[in-house]
């Protein structure tokens, strides 16, 4: 044996540790430290998002209101690009070069490795010539992504619009939407957005180390399919939909017509309205602005969003309480000497004349304010004076009950509760115990602080032709191709009046258009109850209300129609209520007695002068134009040429043209 | 030959079977890694694990004869070897085909290359035995040590030339059969000193190292104050410790090439570049590390399947068996090397006769060097020198060369029992 026998201890020493320290090594990174799993199923998972295409919205007929459109986005992923001549890429998509590198940078800064938006909203025809030469530039690649048109443009406050989410939005959701996705915005699109969206689809692909695909991870276990959005149908009318808006163009005002034994609500005109294609593709934001710019705010929702006071046509609605009440009965008469005296008020009636002996189905019919003045201050006195505010608290609460005052609950988003004043409010105007029924006299002719939306107004026609309850008026009658009807909306909601106090009413109702105020609207061989008003507004001539229901006998219609500052509601809103209502009933106008026909409305222009309010804007936006530019010196860099873009509307017109034309 | 009983009975099969195991493991593993559906066979000959196939027969039949020989032959012949290697590793200079930017392999037609360093590790190893078994050579003379540390440093010089430094750095592992025979422990000390001086001093400002090397070295001093010698050692030692650490920055700088130095950083963490230099080691940990305790299963490791690491099938062979055999696997493996070095130098001290002794070292450094490397490299421990995994990586040569070198001790040791 040689003398260095033992040295054979260190070596296997030497390499027992150093094994051991490889086998430790290998530990940690195999069965202690998670990221490697991670980041080997990020080299080869590929998670492809299918987008759905959302739901479309039909008419009460099923005719469509909304369609999708196929658009492609261009998305570029940067590092799969490879070398390739610019020139022929930007003259591919019509843009210039800064622009190209605008955008490239941006995909840069999204992530070099992941897909974004290069182009976007290509419309099928031009996208046709791109696909073709869109192999030669690998690292882009086109999305199907789909849009919505509006064959007939109409209904826009009803539809709403779609948009890309915005970080806000994202952050709601609790991540369901990505950035570029789409959302919608305001109407229908918003209110049934989790109904319209559907499901996304997502493809689990594999890729090699070349990003070449190598097919679905575990065999498609965990791909999901894309669930299109669901149908809905509106319970909207397009036929009187189109001839509310033809009637209402050159007007500011809204039209809202129910079906009471339902509460779908037939017609939805908002005035001014615009084309909802404006709010489609790339011109989107530009027309967006105009119309912000608009002093008439077309994006106003009139219909549950503007508040008027309502006049006369408030007036069946405090007989009816009055009769509920047992204050009135429908003999009971009245002399209206042209006025009334509340303390030392004195309320105008008929212009002065006197309307003689009333009752209270005349009192309707001939719109009486001294009547109704007589029978709001006999309910808040009846009790004696002292106890005025307990009254005015029940009286506002049988107001409250026919939905005035609170939100209907409509199915869209941004409705307004309209105005029912408390007893707090005049306690604050006037102070406690300083205000009287005479004091706020003018309630009963449904003016002063009391407002309503023509949303309120015609549900609350749906109530008097119902006798006592009214459905939670909705614009989608039904969800998907089972066209499910939700619950809260076959259930009936009383307001607390027996049925037969509506009779006198409704007879005052009819005499109304009979013989009295709406005379010049009657529809030869309808009978309509209706009642006009005029109400007062500050700004200029009064607004033109009519309210009615039609036929008297188990009725099919209830309508509110306002149009702004034209004066009396027996010569604008009344004949327009006629028309659609005639037009509902029967399919077509008719000639009428009094001579009035519809293209002497339609061609009407009562636009307010609103030339002052121009002149502020133009001053806000100089001012804003100076900061602009300002701004624009700044980050001069940020400027950019837009080049020359389609617009997608015109491709829209092509496309329904020629889908027309087939 | 003339007793063929107790000639098989003499081979230690164990080895030779532990050797068949890791053979198996590298074609299955070469199969998944370079796996072609258009060719699932794993005997299909277009393919890599085709040719592997071919060349385990051919490698064991080469073993056969290698049993079949007379151990006086390769004896004998050893100079002859180590002759006709130095020859090709100077050929290969000339003729070479450059590959990866070494020229270190010499066609031999039919799609077939040779590689002649993989052979030189085994010739540099039988004339080193040949020599240092000789009368009156001992490692400790100078004479001796110098003319065993040019039986290693020329075929070292030679492959440094074209360049492939990671066999180069094999040759380096003989220290071991040296530090048996009776080289100085210091050789060892130094080396690692030197490894961990290296690392150090590029890592922190040499500053710093050389204080804290003076502060260590003053504690020795002071430890065995009674030992004058140790003393000037140590100081020695220190001062060859400075100029060391001084000439680093020269040696990483301006005497390794660029890509050698980027390696190095990005193993010492200096350096991240996962998308480009860093691109290999990363995804092969990645592969590795995503294998967990069990693996994703034969033909399923996402990483190997979709070639996300480079050179998968030599050089990063053992990220298949991490990724698709996990942990498990992964133990598997370390433990058949660890247990087939601890056998050889089982056997190499069983041997009467130095040669077969220091032979037998001289192989299970080699191995164990390679196994190292090899390793360490796809766990990021050890920069890329472009070694393989002995038995397991892709490549005839690889695998021819390393059953020569295990197969002539396997010869040897059957004839233990005779003098040589």
């Amino acid at each position: 044996m040689n003398s260095f026998f033992e040295r054979r201890y260190i070596i296997a020493g030497i390499f027992i540790t150093i094994f051991i320290i490889l086998l430790a090594r290998l530990f940690y990174i195999q069965i202690i430290d998670d990221r490697y799993e991670l980041y080997a199923s990020k080299n080869v998972l590929r998670h492809n998002i299918i987008f759905p295409e959302r739901g479309s919205i039909l008419d009460r007929n099923g005719k469509t209101l909304v369609q999708n459109v196929p658009f492609y986005d261009i998305m570029v992923t940067p590092n799969q690009v490879k070398p390739f001549d610019t020139v022929e890429f930007c003259h591919l998509l019509g843009i210039d070069k800064p622009e190209f590198y605008r955008r490239w940078a941006k995909a840069m800064k999204y992530s070099p490795s992941l897909p974004s938006g290069f182009e976007k909203q290509i419309p099928a025809q031009t996208f046709a010539s791109i696909r073709e030469r869109l192999s030669e530039f690998p690292g882009f690649s086109p999305v199907t992504r789909y849009l919505r048109t509006y064959p007939d443009s109409v209904a826009a406050h009803f539809l709403g619009y779609i948009g890309e989410v915005t970080d806000r939005d994202i952050k709601r959701y609790g991540g369901y939407y990505q950035p570029g996705d789409y959302i919608g915005v305001t109407g229908v699109e918003k209110s049934y957005e989790a109904v319209l969206r559907g499901q996304r689809g997502v493809q689990n692909l594999m890729v090699d180390s070349r990003n070449k695909p190598k097919g679905h991870y575990a065999n498609g276990l965990y791909d999901t399919a894309a669930v299109a959005g669901q149908r809905l149908t509106s319970s909207l009318d397009i036929t009187i939909q189109k001839f509310g808006e033809q009637l209402m163009q050159n007007k500011v005002g809204s039209i809202v017509a129910i079906e009471p034994s339902t509460g779908e609500i037939l017609c939805y005109v908002s005035s001014p309205t615009y084309d909802p294609n404006l709010m489609v593709g790339r011109e989107r934001g530009n027309n967006a602005a105009k119309m912000y710019a608009d002093v008439y705010n077309p994006f106003f929702i009139r219909p549950i969003q503007a508040k008027y006071p309502p006049g006369s046509s408030f007036k069946p609605l405090s007989a009816l309480i009055a009769l509920q009440e047992g204050i009135i009965t429908p003999q009971d008469t009245y002399f209206c000497p042209g006025y009334y005296k509340a303390g030392n008020r004195r309320i105008p009636c008929n212009n002065g004349e006197a309307h003689g002996l009333v009752n209270l189905s005349s009192a309707v019919a001939e719109s009486c304010n001294g009547y109704f003045s007589m029978v709001f201050q006999r309910i808040l006195d009846h009790n004696g004076t002292r106890q005025t505010e307990a009254t005015f608290a029940n009286w506002r609460a049988n107001v409250n009950k026919f939905g005035l005052g609170s939100k209907l609950g409509l199915d869209m988003p941004g409705e307004s509760r309209g105005n029912v004043p408390t007893p707090l409010h005049y306690d604050n105007v006037y102070k406690h115990g300083g205000w009287h029924s005479s004091t706020i006299i003018s309630l009963a002719i449904g003016q002063g602080e009391l407002e309503a939306t023509p949303l309120q107004m015609a549900n609350l026609e749906c109530t008097i032709a119902n006798h006592g309850y009214y459905y939670k008026p909705h614009l989608i009658k039904a969800i998907g191709a089972e066209n499910v009807i939700k619950k809260e909306y076959t259930q009936r909601n009383y307001v607390g009046i027996d049925s037969t106090y509506f009779e006198p009413v409704i007879n005052g109702m009819q005499a109304v258009v009979d013989r009295g105020t709406g005379i010049r609207s009657k529809i030869p061989g309808i009978v309509m109850c209706g009642k006009t008003g005029t109400a007062q507004n500050p700004h200029g001539e009064a607004n033109s209300v009519f309210v009615a229901f039609a036929p008297r006998d188990n009725p099919k219609i209830a309508i509110a129609v306002v149009v702004e500052n034209s004066g009396e509601g027996a010569h604008w809103a009344a004949p327009i209520a006629s028309f659609i209502v005639e037009k509902y009933l029967r399919g077509s106008v008719s000639s009428r007695e009094s001579g009035i026909t519809p293209e002497y409305f339609e061609n009407a222009n009562k636009l307010p002068d609103l030339s002052y309010k121009i002149k502020e804007r133009t001053a806000d936006s100089l001012r804003k134009v100076k900061r602009d530019s300002l701004l624009k010196h700044q980050n001069l860099k940020s400027a950019s040429g837009n080049g020359k873009k389609d617009t997608a509307n015109k491709y829209l017109a092509v496309q329904v043209k020629n889908k027309e034309d087939e | 030959m003339n007793n063929q009983r107790s000639f098989f009975f003499n081979v230690d099969w164990v080895t030779v079977f532990i050797y068949l195991v890791l053979c198996t493991i590298g074609w299955f593993n070469i199969h998944a890694a370079v796996f072609d559906p258009r060719h699932p066979s794993i005997i299909d000959f277009s393919t890599n694990y085709g040719k592997q196939f071919l060349f385990i027969i051919i490698s064991i039949v080469i073993g056969i004869v290698i049993l079949l020989l007379e151990s006086r032959f390769i004896t004998a012949l050893s100079p002859a070897f180590y002759g006709i290697t130095i020859l090709l590793l100077i050929l290969v200079l000339v003729v070479g085909r450059n590959v990866g930017g070494n020229r270190a392999w010499i066609s031999l037609g039919g799609g077939f290359r040779l590689q002649p360093a993989e052979f030189a590790k085994f010739t540099a190893c039988l004339l080193l035995a040949r020599y240092l078994s000789g009368t009156n050579v001992r490692v400790s003379d100078l004479r001796s040590f110098f003319i065993a540390a040019a039986i290693i440093g020329l075929p070292m010089l030679l492959i440094l030339l074209q360049p492939d430094v990671g066999s180069t750095l094999v040759f380096y592992s003989l220290i071991f059969v040296l530090y048996r025979e009776g080289l100085s422990p210091y050789f060892l000390i130094i080396s690692a000193l030197f490894i961990v001086l290296f690392l150090t001093s590029i890592l922190f400002s040499p500053l710093y190292v050389i204080a804290t090397i003076s502060i260590l070295a003053l504690l020795i001093i002071l430890l065995f104050r009674r030992n004058r010698r140790l003393a000037v050692t140590v100081i020695t030692g220190l001062a060859i410790c400075v100029v060391f650490v001084f000439s680093v920055k020269f040696i990483y700088n301006d005497v390794l090439q660029p890509h050698q130095k980027v390696r190095i950083s990005l193993v010492l963490g200096i350096t991240s570049d996962l998308k480009g230099k860093g691109y290999n080691v990363n995804q092969s940990k990645i592969a590795i590390g995503s294998g967990k305790l069990w693996g994703k299963g034969y033909l399923h490791g996402t990483q190997t399947q979709y070639s996300f690491v480079p050179a998968q099938s030599t050089d990063f062979i053992f990220c298949t068996v991490g990724e698709e055999w996990g942990f498990a696997g992964s133990v598997v493996v370390i433990g058949l090397f660890l247990f087939l070095v601890l056998r050889i130098i089982f056997i190499a001290e069983r041997q009467r006769s130095p040669f077969s002794r220091i032979y037998g070292y001289g192989v299970a450094s080699i191995i164990f060097f390679h196994v190292f490397i090899n390793i360490a490299t796809t766990i990021g421990l050890a920069p890329v020198i472009g070694i393989p995994l002995p038995f397991i990586s892709y490549g005839g040569s690889s695998l021819l060369s390393f059953t020569l070198l295990l197969f002539v001790l396997l010869k040897l040791d059957s004839n233990r029992m005779g003098i040589v």
